[in-house]
């Protein structure tokens, strides 16, 4: 919608013609919420607003070396994906409300939620959703209409950004949320099998999860579909090149965050929210689904179809008040995936293990750090404990030009000391060697 | 096509009365409508729903359209084989396209609902 601006003296052509005031026209609005003053500033000049940005910009802390993950991560972007991506074709178009002319990009779609399904090994996967945040709570709302249950049972060890999400979302909804508390650093079994009846709708797990650790999830998926609720698996998406998928592990929906698939790190999106479930599931999906057909003349084509409640079509029976998806975070992605290949995703997910377990054996070798849970099993990311407050320590490390992790006191009680360190196939053994020696050298 | 000896609303929605139980469908003209029918949302059976309630929700490829309960009563059983073969809607409406049975609340409220005569001379207006 182009803007059309007015003059004052339009506006006041406008008024006589409906024979009313500007105040008759904001009468509804009570008067003390009325702004009276926005006290703002002077405009700036182009040259003075570059001056202000740069020095803002030159703030932040750049060329760090990342050892900094919890759901976000510093992969490796080969320049194709951009340059390919940024083809105009692809780059302007914003979402194909006209599906039928807009068959490149309904076609990058469906080649998207195909690969998405091979990965997690679901049979469906919509058009792409927000974040990994939004797809979560957008999942949960799908299992509980489908259970028609209201209680959820949320482990402690999934994202807390996500869980900070999705209880801001519910605030208002008659859903009871039950989180249960990890076990050393693993899902806490016990606690959500225990917890685990008849009203609940939706279990919600994260493998690996946000402390790294890796779970196989087969049997809390089976004691759940007893009882008549569904398991929602949050995933990261590189991991499977390696990982048991969700969808063998009887995931009824899995979500995921997207950016490690070719995406920059960028302080909060755009981002790409993945969510994927099986065919029986698919009419409770929110947005839609790009689907291969032939025409009249038996060429193939591509369709947008189970939109029908989608929020453009029918807002009150919408399932979701997300309509549009990340069209162009999911085209990225799907380069990503395609020039990898099968072969190429697997030997990310192996340098990032491989990697990850070098930094653990290295790093708890520094005196005074200690692995936080033992021999857990993890797979880029990991805990460990340090001798002294982790946010100090950090601070102290950005000093140096490293990231070097995530306290974990920022959301978890009593785990001051605790530092998430997430490593990559982008990070050397000598970046490695520099963070251990620098920890070494502060502790 | 308007069968004879059933009832119908204005929103064309059809129902066969027998004894006390009220079986409910959509008729031919919405069924052709709204095309090719996708999904049907069942209601939960042991419901209690008014008259003009929201009762299902019948999909095609590009609308979500609402049935409404041409009766007050209790949900007793729903189609479920439409969760499977939602087409049957468009395929055979008054027979194996029906959506659910309602236990009739107050049996008198089938007066309001139109005879397949007044329905034929509503439609024609209609149309």
């Amino acid at each position: 919608m182009p803007f059309i601006s007015n003059t004052d003296q339009q506006q006041q052509q406008m008024l006589e013609a409906i024979g009313l005031t500007m105040d008759d026209l904001f009468a509804d609005i009570p008067d003390e919420l009325k702004i009276k003053n926005l006290e703002l500033e002077r405009g700036l000049t182009e040259q003075e607003l570059q001056v202000r940005l740069q020095a803002l910009s030159g703030k932040n802390s750049t060329h760090l070396t990342y050892f900094l993950g919890g759901g976000f991560y510093d992969h490796f972007i080969p320049a194709a994906i951009p340059a390919l991506a940024g083809r105009s074709e692809f780059y302007t178009a914003y979402t194909p409300y006209q599906p039928e002319i807009s068959q490149g990009t309904l076609q990058a779609i469906y080649e998207f939620q195909s690969m998405i399904c091979r990965l997690t090994g679901m049979e469906v996967s919509n058009a792409s959703m927000y974040d990994g945040g939004t797809a979560m709570y957008e999942a949960m709302m799908m299992a509980l209409r489908k259970t028609r249950r209201n209680k959820v049972i949320i482990d402690d060890s999934v994202n807390p950004i996500y869980r900070v999400m999705i209880h801001s979302y519910t605030q208002n909804l008659n859903i009871e949320l039950d989180e249960t508390k990890h076990s050393d650093g693993r899902a806490n079994r016990d606690a959500i099998l225990e917890q685990l009846d008849k009203e609940t709708g939706a279990v919600i797990l994260q493998n690996p999860n946000f402390f790294g650790c890796i779970d196989d999830f087969t049997d809390i998926a089976e004691a759940a579909h007893e009882k008549g609720a569904l398991l929602i698996m949050c995933c990261y998406p590189t991991s499977l090149g390696i990982l048991k998928t969700p969808g063998s592990m009887g995931a009824d929906i899995v979500v995921g965050e997207g950016q490690c698939l070719g995406l920059p790190l960028s302080f909060g999106g755009p981002y790409l929210g993945v969510l994927a479930t099986t065919r029986k599931l698919m009419r409770k999906m929110p947005g839609r689904i790009a689907a291969e057909t032939t025409d009249g003349e038996g060429n193939r084509g591509y369709v947008l179809t189970l939109q029908a409640r989608e929020q453009h079509i029918r807002r009150d029976k919408a399932t979701s008040n997300i309509c549009s998806n990340e069209a162009l975070c999911a085209l990225q992605a799907s380069i990503y995936m395609s020039l990898l290949g099968k072969k190429g995703l697997k030997d990310i997910a192996n340098l990032c293990a491989d990697k990850a377990s070098y930094a653990f054996d290295r790093l708890t070798a520094v005196p005074g750090v200690k692995a936080r849970w033992g021999k857990n099993w993890f797979y880029n990311e990991f805990v460990i404990d340090l001798p002294t407050d982790a946010t100090d320590v950090v601070s102290k490390l950005i000093e140096k030009g490293i990231a070097a992790g995530f306290p974990l006191s920022r959301y978890y009680e009593g785990m001051d000391n605790a530092l998430l360190i997430a490593v990559t196939e982008k990070r050397t053994k000598q970046e490695i060697s520099t963070l251990a020696d620098a920890l070494e050298a502060i502790l | 096509m308007v069968v004879d000896g059933l009832y119908y609303t204005k929103e064309h929605e059809w129902v066969k009365v027998e004894g006390s139980t009220a079986t409910v469908g959509i008729a031919d003209h919405a069924q052709e409508a709204l095309g090719e029918i996708t999904y049907v949302e069942l209601p939960e059976v042991d419901r209690e729903v008014s008259a003009k309630d929201e009762l299902a929700v019948v999909e095609s490829t590009k609308a979500a359209s609402d049935v409404y309960s041409p009766i007050s009563g209790k949900v007793t059983e729903v189609n479920e084989a439409l969760e499977d073969e939602p087409e049957k809607v468009n395929e055979d409406c008054y027979g194996e396209g029906w959506i659910a049975k309602i236990e009739m609340s107050d049996a008198s409220e089938v007066e309001q609902l139109m005879t397949s005569d007044q329905y034929k001379d509503f439609f024609k207006d209609e149309v």
